[in-house]
C-alpha cells in the first residue's frame, strides 16, 4: 500500500556499481598495502625489552599470540558472511536480498583468510602458542595425555585441511552461483541458480556449525589445553553473528555516502540490521554468562582456572570492558526503534560492536599466553616477571601489526570481490520484495 | 398508539456516537483515511477485516507509548527479582550453600533476568489492552447491522461525536465525498 512502489528496472546502474572515482574502487589496493605493512610490522617488530629482554622464546610466543588474535578476528568476518548468506537462503528471506551480495563478498574471504592458519602448522611455530604441541610435556601430564588423540599436530593438520576444503567448497559455490545469476539471460536460469543456493543452504549450515565450532576449539580453546567448554563454539558464533550485522551497517553506510545503493538500501534495512545487532547482543550475553555461570557454580579448579587468570589486575579491567562493551552499553544504546532506523547513529554503534569483537578475541586469546609466561617465570623463581604477567596486559607492535595486517588482508579480498561484481544480486527473482521491504 | 411516539421521541434525544462510513476495498479506505487525517480529526478509527499495511501512516497515528511502559515494567521486574533474592537469601533465610557468599550477583542473574522478561511481557500485554481500552463490553458500532461485515469483507471508518471538529453535516459530507458505499449516523 505504500505510495511509491519501487521496481528493479528503476535501479540505475551507478547505484549498483562501485564508483570508479570513489575510494571504494581502491579498496583492494588499500587493503593490500595495509596487509603488507601490517604483517611486516608484526613480524619484524623488535622485542620491547623489559620482561622480554632475556627470553627470545617468550617474545616469539607473544608475537604468535598476536598473530592468532588478528587471524581469529579477520576469520570471524568471513564466517559472518558465510552464516549470513546461508541463513538468508535457508529461511528464504526477502528483506536481506539488497545486502546479501555484500555478505557474499565477505564470505569469499573466508577460505583465503583461513590460509593464515598455515604458518601455525609449519615447523615449530605452533609450539609458540599451543602448549599441547610440546610432546615431552604432554607425557608428564595425565590430563593432556587423555586428550592426546585429539590434541596432536597430525590430527590438527588433518582437521585444518578439512576445514579449508569445506569452507572453500561452500563459500565459493555460493559466491560463484550468485555472481552467475547476474548474467542470467532468462528468468528460468535465474530461478535455477536461486534454487541451487537454497539447496546448498542446509548442507552449508551443518558444515558451518561443525567446522566453526571445532575451529574455535582448535585455534582458541586449545590454547589452555586443560580447560574445556562445550559452549565455546557457540560463544565464538555469537560474536561472529553480532559483528557481521554491524559490519554490514558500516559497509552500507559508507557505500551510500559514496553515492551508491541510494534508494536500494533504506532505513527499513538498517532497522533490521540494527534489530539483529540488538538481538545478538543479548544472545552473546546469554551464551557468555551461561559459560561462566556453570563454571562458577560447580567451582571445579580445572574449569575455574580459565576465569581465574582473567580476574587479576588489568586482566580484570579487560574482563569488565568485555562485559560492559559487549552487553551493557550496546543493550541500552540499541534499544529504541528510532536509533536503529537512523544510519548516522547506527554506524557508530556498528563501529563499536566490530571493535569489541577484536577486544573479545583479545580476551579469549591473550590471557593464556600471559598465564603460561607467569607460570614459567614462577617456576624459574623470577617473582617479579611472574607478577608482571599475572597482572599486566602487554600491548606491543606485534599486536597492532598483525591486527592491521589481517584487516588489510580481509579488506583486499573483500574489496576485490566488491569491485568486480554488482553491489546487489540484481537478477534475484525476489529482489523487488526486498527493495520495498517495510517494518510494520 | 402512544408507545411508538414515545420511542421516536426518545430516539431523537438519543446521544450520538458518530458517523460510520463503509468501503468495499482496502485501497478505498486507505485514501479515505488520508482525507480524514488531513481534515484534522483526532477521535476516529478505522475497522478492517485484515491488517492493511501502512494504514497507521494514512491515519496519522503517532508512535505508541507502549515501549516505554514495557521498558519501565522490565526494569521494575529485574530490580524486584534482584531485591527478592537479596532479601530472602541474606535477611529472611540466610543459608550458606556450597561455600558461596550469602549474596553473589552470579547466582541471582537467572531469576533477575526472568522477572525482567516476565514483567515486560505483562507490561506489553496489559499495557496494550489498557491503551486499547480493552476489554470493552459494549460498543455502539455493534448495533449497526452492516458493521458485522467488518470481520468479513468490508472496511469502515467511524468518526466519533466527541471529536472537537465533529459536525454532523460537515463530517457526513466529508465521508460522502470519499469512495464510501454507505454513510450513516450511529446512536451511542
Amino acid at each position: 500500500m505504500s505510495a511509491h512502489h519501487k521496481k528493479v528496472s528503476d535501479i540505475e546502474d551507478k547505484q549498483i556499481q562501485i564508483d570508479k572515482a570513489s575510494l571504494w574502487a581502491k579498496l583492494p589496493i588499500i587493503g593490500a598495502v595495509l596487509a603488507v605493512a601490517g604483517f611486516a610490522l608484526g613480524y619484524f617488530s623488535p622485542s620491547p625489552g623489559g620482561v622480554f629482554a632475556e627470553d627470545a622464546h617468550l617474545w616469539h610466543a607473544k608475537q604468535w599470540t598476536a598473530y592468532l588474535n588478528g587471524f581469529m578476528f579477520a576469520l570471524s568476518l568471513g564466517f559472518g558472511g558465510m552464516i549470513f548468506v546461508i541463513i538468508q537462503h535457508l529461511v528464504r528471506a526477502n528483506w536481506s536480498i539488497v545486502v546479501r551480495r555484500l555478505a557474499e563478498n565477505a564470505m569469499f574471504t573466508l577460505p583465503f583468510v583461513a590460509l593464515g592458519g598455515l604458518p601455525l602448522l609449519m615447523g615449530d611455530t605452533g609450539k609458540n602458542v599451543f602448549e599441547w604441541m610440546h610432546v615431552e610435556e604432554m607425557l608428564h601430564d595425565p590430563m593432556l595425555q587423555a586428550k592426546a588423540a585429539y590434541l596432536n599436530t597430525d590430527a590438527f593438520a588433518a582437521r585444518f585441511a578439512l576445514y579449508l576444503f569445506l569452507w572453500g567448497v561452500v563459500c565459493l559455490l555460493f559466491w560463484k552461483w550468485s555472481r552467475a545469476q547476474d548474467n542470467a539471460k532468462t528468468t528460468e536460469e535465474a530461478d535455477a541458480l536461486s534454487y541451487k543456493q537454497r539447496f546448498l543452504a542446509p548442507i552449508g549450515l551443518v558444515v558451518f556449525a561443525l567446522s566453526m565450532t571445532f575451529g574455535a576449539f582448535d585455534f582458541m580453546m586449545s590454547l589452555d589445553p586443560h580447560w574445556f567448554s562445550t559452549i565455546f563454539g557457540v560463544y565464538y558464533f555469537a560474536g561472529i553473528a553480532l559483528t557481521f550485522h554491524a559490519f554490514l551497517v558500516i559497509v552500507c553506510f559508507f557505500l551510500q555516502r559514496g553515492g551508491m545503493l541510494q534508494g536500494v538500501v533504506t532505513p527499513e534495512h538498517y532497522h533490521d540490521l540494527g534489530k539483529f545487532m540488538f538481538g545478538f547482543t543479548v544472545f552473546w550475553t546469554y551464551i557468555g554468562f551461561s559459560q561462566y555461570f556453570l563454571i562458577w557454580y560447580a567451582n571445579i579448579p580445572e574449569e575455574t582456572d580459565w576465569f581465574q587468570y582473567r580476574a587479576h589486575g588489568q586482566w580484570l579491567s579487560l574482563s569488565m570492558l568485555v562485559i560492559f562493551g559487549r552487553f551493557v552499553l550496546p543493550f541500552f544504546l540499541l534499544l529504541r526503534r528510532g536509533w536503529k532506523r537512523n544510519p548516522n547513529y547506527l554506524v557508530w554503534m556498528a563501529f563499536f560492536v566490530v571493535g569489541m569483537q577484536f577486544i573479545d578475541m583479545f580476551w579469549l586469546i591473550q590471557p593464556p599466553f600471559a598465564h603460561h609466561a607467569a607460570s614459567a617465570a614462577h617456576k624459574a623463581g623470577a617473582v617479579e616477571v611472574a607478577e608482571y604477567f599475572h597482572n599486566s596486559i602487554t600491548l606491543t607492535g606485534a599486536d597492532f601489526g598483525y591486527f592491521i595486517g589481517f584487516v588489510g588482508l580481509f579488506l583486499a579480498l573483500f574489496g576485490w570481490s566488491l569491485t568486480t561484481s554488482k553491489l546487489v544480486a540484481i537478477k534475484d527473482p525476489r529482489l523487488e520484495e526486498s527493495l520495498n521491504h517495510e517494518n510494520f | 398508539m402512544a408507545e411508538p411516539k414515545q420511542v421516536s421521541k426518545q430516539a431523537s434525544k438519543q446521544k450520538k456516537f458518530g458517523v460510520l462510513a463503509e468501503y468495499d476495498s482496502a485501497a478505498a479506505i486507505f485514501k479515505a483515511c488520508e482525507k480524514v487525517r488531513d481534515a484534522g480529526y483526532k477521535r476516529w478509527d478505522s475497522y478492517t477485516p485484515f491488517p492493511v499495511h501502512n494504514l497507521d501512516k494514512a491515519m496519522g497515528i503517532k508512535p505508541s507509548v507502549l515501549p516505554w511502559i514495557v521498558f519501565a515494567c522490565g526494569m521494575t521486574g529485574a530490580a524486584s527479582g534482584l531485591l527478592l533474592q537479596w532479601w530472602s537469601s541474606t535477611i529472611a533465610y540466610p543459608l550458606v550453600i556450597a561455600g558461596k557468599p550469602l549474596f553473589s550477583f552470579q547466582a541471582n542473574v537467572p531469576v533477575t533476568f526472568e522477572l525482567g522478561i516476565l514483567f515486560s511481557a505483562f507490561g506489553a500485554v496489559f499495557g496494550m489492552l489498557g491503551l486499547n481500552k480493552l476489554p470493552q463490553l459494549y460498543h455502539p458500532l455493534f448495533n449497526i447491522a452492516r458493521f458485522a461485515r467488518a470481520t468479513d469483507d468490508r472496511f469502515f471508518i467511524a468518526i466519533e461525536a466527541s471529536d472537537p471538529k465533529y459536525d454532523l453535516e460537515k463530517t457526513r459530507k466529508l465521508l460522502e465525498e470519499t469512495a464510501a458505499v454507505a454513510v450513516e449516523e450511529v446512536d451511542d
